[in-house]
């Protein structure tokens, strides 16, 4: 007798277009000009988290187009050089995708600080871009103020991994 | 038949190295586009960057408008229940200002004889042009806004942008009804600036922070703590004496500066639709000898030549 199963089917909609939209969304809510007990709203980098989760849920041909089409977004809505922010998430894709078989089933401390890492370099080689376009250091202190907020998104991209991860049974 | 053992069984191989094809020619084509760009106005993509910045003015005026309502409703309890003492210190603030007020009016008329007498071109008043900040797009590494203004209005890039305080920035892109200003505190900015009390040249650096770097001071003691620091307007990007802060010592020892455009929020700016003045002026005004903006002596009547001749 043929057995009934229930196949969970996840498609691109579900783990790459819907977060992708959240990251815009969520980047412009943070653009709003308002200031909380003197202090301007935290300057994060949301792509970051697909950057990472990305490649450990599926190795997919969509997924770096649209990191692409969120680092040209970045560029555009913070004024950037194009072609910063999509160098800067697709290394990171790069390194993580590299990385998966070593990544896949390891514990969250073990992500976390793949994730610190990957994001302080790619991070680090955007300040070493930016600097050199500009032919000025930006600030120390700043930059550490644009990764540690990027860093506690750390969170966000567990979760992801943890929702979608093994979520299609034709990729098990 | 399984279904691993299926049509999708070999899915695996292929999937990866589709998506590193799809990251190295993304990764080409982010770094072809990293070298081409610009941020300043002489960018290849400037008309993407305005289309974006048109796109995205509007919906940073529909978020930005619930955060003016709550500012204005405090603003309105706060000066509901502050009155009384708001009151007492403006008149304070007036009986201190009157008799600077009474200084500049004496020093505007001196100073006006001064230039008619050594023929001085002053700049021609700079009209402007008022708008609101409708996004504050500020991202590592960056640092700008939108406002609500553009070319209808007569902005074009160059021109400075100030609010009730201070210098904010400069217009770097401007499409029908948007602008983005460049921030004094971007990475990419760099204003020509003078030390009031000694009139000495520095450039003022942006670095990201929220207190951009005093480099190139010229001369030695020139400036120290405290000194207000103005444009200078060299290079004729943006006219002379616009406040731009005070300085103080960085925690790197540097000298930095406190921008007085961050004494309150930047909500409403002018946009000063400025030209270089040597531009305006054709060069054989310029080129004049000073006394030439002296007016002509009137011919002396006849009755006071023939005193002076029988003084004689």
């Amino acid at each position: 007798m043929k057995r009934n199963v229930a196949v969970r089917v996840v498609g691109p909609m579900g783990w790459i277009v819907l977060p992708a939209l959240s990251c815009v969304v969520a980047t412009i809510l943070l653009a709003t000009p308002v200031k909380l007990f003197g202090l301007h709203l935290p300057e994060l980098v949301f792509p970051m988290v697909l950057a990472f989760a990305w490649p450990l849920i599926r190795p997919s041909m969509l997924a770096p187009a649209v990191l692409f089409a969120l680092g040209i977004f970045l560029d555009i809505f913070w004024a950037g050089r194009l072609g910063l922010w999509p160098l800067v998430l697709l290394g990171v894709y790069g390194v993580v995708l590299a990385g998966r078989p070593l990544l896949i089933g390891q514990e969250t401390p073990v992500l976390f600080v793949w994730y610190a890492s990957a994001t302080t370099v790619a991070l680090t080689v955007a300040y070493a871009i930016v600097g050199i376009g500009a032919g000025n250091a930006p600030s120390v202190l700043t930059f550490l103020g644009w990764l540690v907020p990027t860093l506690l998104l750390f969170p966000l991209a567990d979760r992801m991994v943890e929702r979608f991860d093994d979520g299609d049974v034709r990729y098990r | 038949m399984a279904f691993r053992d299926g049509p999708f069984e070999n899915l695996k191989v292929p999937l990866v190295w589709t998506a590193v094809g799809a990251v190295v020619i993304g990764i080409v084509a982010a770094v072809l586009l990293l070298l081409s760009d610009r941020r300043d106005g002489a960018s290849p993509y400037g008309a993407v960057r305005n289309g974006g910045d048109a796109a995205a003015g509007p919906v940073g005026g529909i978020l930005a408008a619930p955060v003016r309502f709550v500012g204005s409703v405090s603003d309105a309890i706060g000066g509901y229940f502050f009155a009384v003492e708001e009151n007492r210190r403006l008149k304070a603030e007036i009986k201190e200002l009157q008799p600077w007020r009474d200084q500049a009016i004496a020093l505007k008329n001196v100073n006006a004889r001064y230039e008619a007498m050594l023929g001085i071109r002053t700049e021609p008043a700079v009209p402007l042009a008022r708008a609101r900040s409708i996004s504050d797009a500020r991202g590592p590494f960056a640092r700008a806004r939108l406002i609500d203004a553009g070319s209808a209005a007569g902005i074009a890039v160059g021109h400075p942008v100030i609010n009730e305080h201070g210098l904010v920035g400069r217009v770097i892109g401007t499409s029908g009804n948007v602008s983005r200003v460049l921030l004094v505190t971007d990475v990419a900015s760099r204003i020509p600036v003078l030390v009031d009390r000694t009139d000495a040249r520095a450039m003022l650096t942006g670095d990201g922070s929220g207190n951009p770097r005093l480099e190139f001071v010229r001369g030695f003691g020139s400036v120290q703590s405290g000194d207000r620091i103005l444009t200078s307007g060299d290079g004729g990007g943006l006219p002379r004496g616009l406040p731009v802060g005070v300085v103080a010592r960085g925690i790197d020892r540097s000298w930095r500066v406190k921008l007085f455009s961050d004494r309150a929020a930047i909500d409403y700016v002018s946009v000063m639709k400025f030209q270089d003045f040597s531009l305006l002026v054709p060069p054989e005004v310029l080129s004049a000898p000073p006394l030439a903006g002296l007016p002509d002596a009137p011919p002396p009547a006849s009755g006071s030549t023939a005193v002076a001749g029988a003084a004689r």
